[in-house]
C-alpha cells in the first residue's frame, strides 16, 4: 500500500519544509494541468487498462494508470509516486485530457454534504 | 451537480469524498489520531510553494523565486460503495498557513487536539477555525502523564463557545478516535442543518 514510503526515507520524512531543485522539470515547466481542478481528494479512476509508454506517454503518467485502476484520492496518487502535488495535478491533466481518466471533484467548497452523507458516515464510523 | 455517486461529466460510479481535518500544537498526536483510525498506513504528500524573493528586478529576466516544500499527513476511511473519508493532519509550522486555507476548503469539520499540559498551543487552530467558520471540535490527548482535568474545566480554559463539544481521547486508540469523529460529524451535522433546509 504506503509504497512511496520505501524510496527516499530522507528526503520525504524530513522536516515539514525543505528545498526543491527546479521542481517542475519533469512537466516541462508546466505548473496548470491542461485539464482539470484536481482537489487533493478529488477521486481519479483509470478508463482503460495500463498503456504502453509507447503511447506518448512519461513513465509517470503510466505508473498513474497501474495505481488508478481503482478509485485514487489525488493526494494518494502524489503520495505513491513521492512527488509534490503540483507536478501530479499537471501529469493527471494530461491523462484527463487524453481520457484516459475520469476524476470526481468533491462538493464545492460552498455546499457541506448532505444530511444522508453525515448519517452515512456516522453509522459507518459506528460499524467499524 | 447531482448528489448521487456518479460524475455528471462521466456517467462513472465514483464515491464521494469527504475531508476532515486534525489540527493542534506540535507533537500533540495528530499523526497518531490519523494513523489509529485510518484504514491506509498514514500517506505523505508535499505542496510546492513558490514565493517571489524581495528585490527581484522584473525586467532582468530572471526569475529569482525560492521554492519549499509542505508535507502533509494524511489517511483513509472509506465508509460504502458511496463515501470516503479523508483525514489531514495539519502541518506544525504556523508559516505555512496558506496550506491551512487549502487544506481546511471544503473540509466539512476539525478536530483540534489539546494537551493539558500545553494548551495555549492549541489556540492558534481553534482562532483559526473560529474565523473561518469552520466546524469545529476539542479533543484533549490524555498523555498518562498530563494532569487530569474535567472536560468542563478545559473548556473554561480554552475559553471555548459553548456548543463547541469538548470530550477527551487517546490518540493511540482506533476506538477513541471513531468516537472523536462521530463527535465531529455530529456537530458538523448540526452546523450544516440551516442551510440544508
Ligand atoms: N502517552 C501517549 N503518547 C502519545 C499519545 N498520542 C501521541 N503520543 C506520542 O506523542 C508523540 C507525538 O505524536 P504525533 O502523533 O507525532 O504528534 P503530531 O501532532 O503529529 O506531531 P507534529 O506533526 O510533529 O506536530 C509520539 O511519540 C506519539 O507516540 C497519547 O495519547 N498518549
Ligand atoms: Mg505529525
Amino acid at each position: 500500500m504506503a509504497s512511496a514510503d520505501d524510496r527516499n526515507e530522507d528526503v520525504w520524512h524530513d522536516e515539514d519544509a525543505g528545498p526543491v531543485v527546479r521542481p517542475y522539470a519533469m512537466t516541462r515547466g508546466r505548473t496548470q494541468p491542461a485539464r482539470g481542478e484536481f482537489d487533493l481528494i478529488s477521486l481519479v479512476v483509470a478508463t482503460r487498462s495500463v498503456p504502453s509508454v509507447a503511447a506518448g506517454l512519461q513513465p509517470e503518467h503510466v505508473t498513474i494508470m497501474r495505481l488508478c485502476q481503482r478509485p485514487l484520492s489525488v493526494a494518494e496518487v502524489a503520495a505513491h509516486l513521492n512527488l509534490p502535488l503540483g507536478i501530479v495535478r499537471v501529469l493527471l491533466g494530461d491523462l484527463l485530457d487524453k481520457g484516459y481518466i475520469l476524476a470526481r471533484e468533491p462538493q464545492p467548497a460552498s455546499h457541506m454534504p448532505p444530511e444522508r452523507i453525515f448519517k452515512a458516515v456516522i453509522n459507518g464510523l459506528r460499524s467499524l | 451537480m447531482g448528489s448521487g455517486p456518479s460524475d455528471v461529466s462521466s456517467g462513472t460510479a465514483l464515491p464521494m469524498a469527504i475531508k476532515v481535518l486534525i489540527a493542534g500544537g506540535f507533537g500533540v498526536g495528530k499523526t497518531t489520531l490519523v494513523g489509529a483510525v485510518s484504514e491506509i498506513r498514514p500517506m505523505r504528500t508535499e505542496e510546492i510553494i513558490t514565493e517571489a524573493s524581495v528585490g527581484v528586478d522584473d525586467t532582468s529576466g530572471v526569475e529569482a523565486k525560492t521554492t519549499t516544500t509542505v508535507a502533509m499527513d494524511f489517511g483513509r476511511i472509506t465508509i460504502n460503495d458511496e463515501v470516503v473519508l479523508y483525514l489531514f493532519g495539519t502541518p506544525g509550522q504556523d508559516r505555512f498557513w496558506f496550506v491551512w486555507d487549502e487544506l481546511s476548503m471544503g473540509a466539512v469539520g476539525a478536530v483540534v487536539l489539546a494537551d493539558t499540559r500545553r494548551l495555549a498551543a492549541s489556540f492558534p487552530s481553534i482562532d483559526y477555525f473560529e474565523r473561518r467558520g469552520t466546524p469545529f471540535i476539542v479533543a484533549v490527548n490524555c498523555f498518562d502523564d498530563a494532569p487530569r482535568y474535567s472536560a468542563d474545566d478545559v473548556k473554561l480554559a480554552l475559553n471555548l463557545d459553548p456548543d463547541v463539544p469538548l470530550m477527551l481521547c487517546d490518540a493511540r486508540l482506533p476506538t477513541s478516535g471513531r468516537e472523536v469523529l462521530i463527535t465531529l460529524m455530529e456537530h458538523a451535522m448540526k452546523k450544516a442543518e440551516p442551510a440544508l433546509s
